[in-house]
């Protein structure tokens, strides 16, 4: 589902963020990426939406070659992969629903299909009493499954997350992980990317640990144990 | 999964119709929030358009004024003293029957002199003449106002006469009069370019700060898979409602000008014996400054959202 080849991204200023990095990602897999701060987690992840643009190699998801989307069809890559923010990106000016119901507004779905489908998705997060709230009445945690809800509404078949437990206490971000494996459960495919070791190496899944923008650990879809 | 924007179905056009639909309402909502800004922005723009709005209503008054005087820019015959009043209006009928005459008036000696006493105010001067001195007059009317060689052959025609004294039609300065105000049309044009330039100004100016200020709901929006055409819409709208409100802010302003230049213009064409009244803009103008101020609007925010957006992308 998410296959790098070989990929390199060098910034205009020269720094090389990633080197040669090679892994694929069966569809319905649960990964996580690793490594310090500065390491290429981030820029790994911005490679997958065309946040940013491979400089070598080549980025293949669900089959389409990435660096063959022109401009004007990176959105509809887009709502083909849900994204979590450490910083949740909402938009405070707006209620938890609207929030929620923006993806599904974009693809253009019909009034009673959006109502029900966002209805779902808080659900699932468990912050269906909380539609009408706004955002910044919310805790953290709180917030952080807003974003969650709001990455998987429309169903993609991947979900991309970059440090989504960054500012939770450990019970918290262990909930949020566990929505996650439930997606993965279903058939998305999901990329997390973390700095917390204790945490995701207690889950047991496939790790890509990076340094200095290399690839150091995970490259076969075998599962390791960091 | 699949990276190719959907197929258009044929359910696309209702789809597509609602939600243009929506933002467009919701663009009114987000303007109605924030009265304050939006009625400043329509303020200035109705400024601007009401300036070239007023112009051209002052201009078709001017012409409605001057057409009332062309239709009276009719022939005046002045008869020889030796006509009677009965052939006077023996010839006015014959006159009347003759192609090219729209319409004849006989002035008697007696209602000219009625009417010179009245106007001229030698009342006194009159009364000690012992004849009437004034000739029966026809006033003809051109039945071709329009055509100068039809009117020219007319007025030689009745030069020639026998019971005409004299003849004479002064179209020289109704001429010139228009010649001016073709120049003041071709001057509302001018004022209304610039000015519609300065309403392109406002309106982008607008949007731009519009787009500064939901940058991070933009950001959000292409994040999550929003084409620009979709991220543009909303933009698009605030921009033709500012202008729309601007065309209906303009229209007030001319109304209210009118209505304040109304009385001195009445008292004014009194003194000239004139039931001239100054018109309201006609239905067309209004129609032209909604929709103009309209597509000044819309014109306005593509060309600021076209420079604007692109320059924000997620990181």
């Amino acid at each position: 589902m998410i296959r790098f080849d070989n990929v390199s991204k060098r910034y205009p200023g020269g720094h090389e963020a990633l080197r040669g990095v090679s892994f694929h990602i069966p569809r319905g897999q649960m990964a996580f990426v690793t490594g310090h701060s500065g390491a290429g987690k981030s820029t790994l992840l911005k490679l997958i939406p065309l946040i940013e643009r491979a400089s070598h190699g080549q980025v293949v998801i669900g089959g389409h070659n990435l660096a063959k989307i022109g401009r004007r069809r990176i959105p509809y890559l887009r709502r083909q992969i849900g994204i979590i923010f450490q910083n949740h990106q909402l938009l405070f000016d707006r209620t938890v629903f609207d929030n929620v119901a923006l993806p599904l507004v974009i693809s253009g779905l019909r009034h009673q299909e959006i109502g029900r489908r966002v209805r779902a998705a808080l659900g699932k997060v468990g912050l269906l009493e909380r539609e009408r709230a706004y955002p910044i009445t919310l805790s953290g945690g709180e917030q952080q499954r807003v974003g969650i809800a709001r990455a998987v509404v429309h169903k993609p078949p991947v979900l991309l997350a970059d440090e989504p437990t960054g500012n939770l206490d450990p019970e918290l971000s262990r909930e949020i992980m566990g929505l996650f494996e439930q997606f993965s459960q279903v058939g998305v495919t999901v990329l997390v990317a973390s700095h917390d070791i204790a945490l995701i190496s207690s889950l047991g899944h496939r790790l890509l640990s990076l340094r200095n923008g290399q690839l150091v650990a995970g490259e076969a879809s075998a599962r390791a144990t960091a | 999964m699949s990276a190719r924007p959907p197929r258009r179905s044929a359910t696309f056009a209702p789809v597509y119709l609602v939600r243009h639909a929506q933002v467009l309402i919701a663009s009114l909502g987000r303007l109605y929030r924030n009265p304050m800004s939006t009625l400043m922005t329509a303020a200035v723009i109705g400024i601007a358009l009401a300036l070239p709005a007023t112009l051209l209503v002052a201009l078709n008054n001017l012409q409605r004024l001057s057409g009332g005087w062309n239709g009276a820019a009719s022939i005046s015959v002045f008869l020889k003293q030796t006509v009677s009043d009965g052939q006077a209006a023996d010839l006015a009928s014959r006159v009347g029957a003759w192609a090219g005459v729209g319409s004849v008036r006989t002035i008697t000696r007696d209602q000219a002199l009625a009417e010179f006493r009245r106007l001229s105010g030698f009342g006194k001067a009159l009364d000690a003449l012992d004849s009437n001195p004034l000739p029966a007059v026809l006033v003809v009317k051109p039945a071709r106002q329009n055509d100068p060689a039809a009117v020219q052959a007319l007025l030689l025609k009745l030069r020639q006469l026998p019971q005409t004294s004299m003849a004479q039609l002064d179209l020289q300065w109704v001429k010139r009069l228009a010649a001016i105000m073709a120049i003041g049309r071709r001057g509302v044009l001018v004022v209304a370019a610039l000015l519609g330039l300065a309403v392109l100004l406002v309106v982008g100016n607008t949007i731009r700060l519009d787009i500064q200020n939901r940058r991070r709901e933009i950001e959000v929006a292409k994040l999550i898979g929003a084409t620009d055409a979709f991220i543009r819409r909303p933009f698009l709208y605030s921009g033709a409602w500012y202008g729309l409100f601007g065309g209906v802010a303009a229209w007030l302003l001319v109304s209210m000008a009118l209505w304040a230049t109304g009385g001195p213009v009445q008292q004014l064409a009194l003194l000239y014996q004139s039931q001239f009244r100054l018109i309201a803009a006609d239905a067309g103008t209004v129609l032209t400054l909604l929709v103009g101020g309209a597509l000044l609007g819309l014109l306005g925010s593509w060309l600021a959202v076209g420079r604007h957006l692109a320059a924000i992308e997620p990181s």
